[in-house]
């Protein structure tokens, strides 16, 4: 580990922001999204569905491309977030959550819309006679039971961040302490003699770092489904 | 207190068009699976939303389609109990049980500790329903929905998830319930040893319509309804009085037309009881039988003969104030040559006790 320059260590510093972010502030809407697409039926939402999917399929150079021509200064979005509230997010670390969390939304969605589907509304209705409004049913009933759902999908999309490469690299660049990312790092690295040692080191943090996700929500999965299943 | 339904509905073919009251007390809807029976619990809870008509809870408006009055279901105040128990798996049982107070931030004048010891779920408050079985998750479910202080209890065929022993276990405290005055009760079922041990009043529905409505031992002894309830389960309810235990283990009860003696009951002398006997328990004799081993015979008075399709007859018979019902072949009824009007001996084969007081008014 000692062979890390600080450039590196960076490098972990901004994708474990990135990538915590990039989850953090994707989770409320993908939560939304995730429930309207499992109970709502409304006009386009086959188009929502499609759209949330897009970037899964999608070459992720070309999402990273088409958030570029949004969010470009010169972009329609870009130039009205600048112009407003003065904000840049092409070759930002913000730019990069942004690409992160776009790339993830798909996973992440998936696993809390399977949850919503598994909850039976009969205990929903059972709630609202018991005189819970429909916001408390959610909140009381609904979203306790979707967690593991959310979690689940929390810890996907996080290690979907951590290893983005494609996109972010396309929209926010390689700016070492900026955006330099954990993988677009490792690149860089193989990119010039003599910086195998310093990629395989990344490697080995980008695996650890991947196992403790993972271990984590196991071992928080676990239990909330022993409290959901009522034992 | 009482319940004022007159809704129509349509569900794809099905045509909803019912109409009755429940007065206090515990108001039986019965019919047959696919009757309409839930989805007019459904309507009053206001999970179902009917094309036309009203519903009125003691003089609460709660669905009004003229005047565009649709109260929302967390606003209705009925305490729904499900066919399944439908407690929250993430909560514990005192969790489920306070979940109305949670919500609501309302402290109404309920007790969780009584209502527990009402329910005998006092040494479950601390599990989750996972490790409650089927009975015992109901009896939370119904201890959850007294605790959510309804104006009416609805309960829909609460018991019929249940095996033999857990409906056994639960329906003392049903019974417990119906005579601690005050709250009305709409109760679903397609059971009638359920409709005869708890029914103040009955409203009997087929194919989304009510057939009739009235008290219990009026309609179960209705030779008119006997094919809605069924030929087999078909039989009188009429109220009795404990009057003395024999020491050969006999109990001997006051009916209105005379005596009967059954295997000793638990009850002390006075105690009043309902007694419900089967129509196809029924024989009918001419003349005092002599020289058979039934011990309950009772002299009564052909009130109808009806005639059905089938080589049956329903033979109503007033005894005393009461009606019996008895179900004998068309072969036995001319060979004996009954009429409206003959007197003659109702023959009982077997009687079934529910062992607790009629309670309420009805």
């Amino acid at each position: 580990m000692t062979g890390l320059g600080p450039e590196a260590w960076d490098a972990v510093r901004l994708s474990l922001q990135v990538s915590l972010v990039a989850t953090m502030a994707s989770l409320p809407l993908g939560i939304l999204v995730a429930w309207a697409l499992a109970r709502k039926s409304f006009p386009g939402r086959q188009v929502l569905n499609a759209a949330v999917h897009l970037p899964l399929i999608l070459p992720p150079v070309v999402t990273g491309y088409l958030l570029l021509v949004a969010f470009g200064r010169q972009g329609p979005l870009g130039a009205m977030l600048y112009e407003t509230f003065g904000i840049t997010l092409a070759f930002r670390w913000t730019g990069a959550a942004l690409a992160a969390g776009i790339m993830a939304f798909p996973l992440m969605v998936r696993a809390i819309r399977l949850a919503f589907e598994a909850v039976d509304p009969r205990l929903e209705s059972a709630a609202g006679t018991l005189g819970a409004s429909k916001l408390q049913v959610f909140t009381t009933v609904t979203l306790p039971l979707v967690a593991p759902g959310v979690i689940a999908g929390s810890i996907l999309a996080f290690a979907k961040a951590m290893g983005e490469f494609g996109a972010t690299i396309t929209f926010v660049s390689n700016i070492p302490g900026e955006t330099q990312t954990i993988p677009s790092a490792i690149y860089a690295f193989l990119q010039v003699p003599g910086g195998e040692n310093a990629a395989l080191t990344l490697v080995a943090i980008s695996v650890g770092i991947a196992l403790a996700a993972l271990a984590l929500s196991e071992w928080v999965g676990a239990r909330v489904a022993t409290r959901i299943r009522g034992a | 207190m009482s319940l004022e339904v007159a809704i129509r509905h349509r569900l794809g073919d099905f045509a909803l068009d019912v109409d009755f009251d429940a007065p206090a007390g515990v108001t039986v809807l019965f019919g047959r699976s696919g009757s309409g029976k839930t989805s007019v619990v459904n309507a009053i809870a206001g999970l179902l939303r009917p094309d036309a008509g009203r519903i009125c809870l003691s003089g609460r408006t709660l669905f009004d389609e003229a005047q565009g009055i649709d109260v929302p279901v967390h606003r209705r105040r009925t305490g729904y109990v499900f066919q399944e128990h439908r407690l929250f798996p993430h909560l514990t049982v005192r969790e489920n049980l306070l979940y109305s107070r949670r919500v609501t931030r309302q402290r109404g004048p309920g007790d969780l500790v009584e209502t527990a010891r009402l329910l005998g779920i006092e040494a479950l408050l601390d599990r989750r329903p996972g490790a409650l079985s089927g009975g015992e998750a109901q009896r939370v479910a119904i201890g959850r929905a007294l605790l959510s202080e309804p104006d009416i209890l609805l309960m829909d065929e609460p018991l019929a998830a249940l095996d033999e022993a857990r409906k056994a276990e639960i329906l003392p405290y049903l019974e417990r319930l119906r005579d601690r005055a005050g709250l009305p009760i709409l109760y679903v079922s397609h059971n009638l040893a359920e409709v005869a041990r708890l029914a103040n009043h009955l409203v009997l529905m087929e194919a989304g319509r009510v057939m009739q409505a009235g008290p219990p031992g009026d309609l179960l002894s209705d030779p008119a309804l006997v094919n809605i309830l069924g030929l087999r389960e078909a039989g009188a309810v009429i109220p009795a009085r404990v009057t003395s235990h024999a020491e050969d283990g006999v109990t001997e009860l006051a009916v209105s037309g005379g005596r009967l003696f059954l295997p000793r009951i638990e009850a002390a002398p006075g105690t009043a009881l309902r007694v419900r006997i089967l129509a196809q328990d029924v024989m009918i004799a001419t003349e005092p039988p002599r020289g058979i081993s039934a011990l309950n015979v009772l002299p009564v008075e052909i009130a109808s003969l009806r005639y059905g399709g089938g080589p049956g007859v329903t033979a109503q018979l007033r005894s005393g104030g009461d009606m019996l019902l008895a179900r004998v072949t068309r072969r036995s009824a001319e060979a004996l040559n009954l009429a409206e009007g003959t007197r003659c001996y109702a023959v009982l084969k077997s009687v079934a006790v529910a062992p607790t007081d009629i309670g309420g008014p009805g």
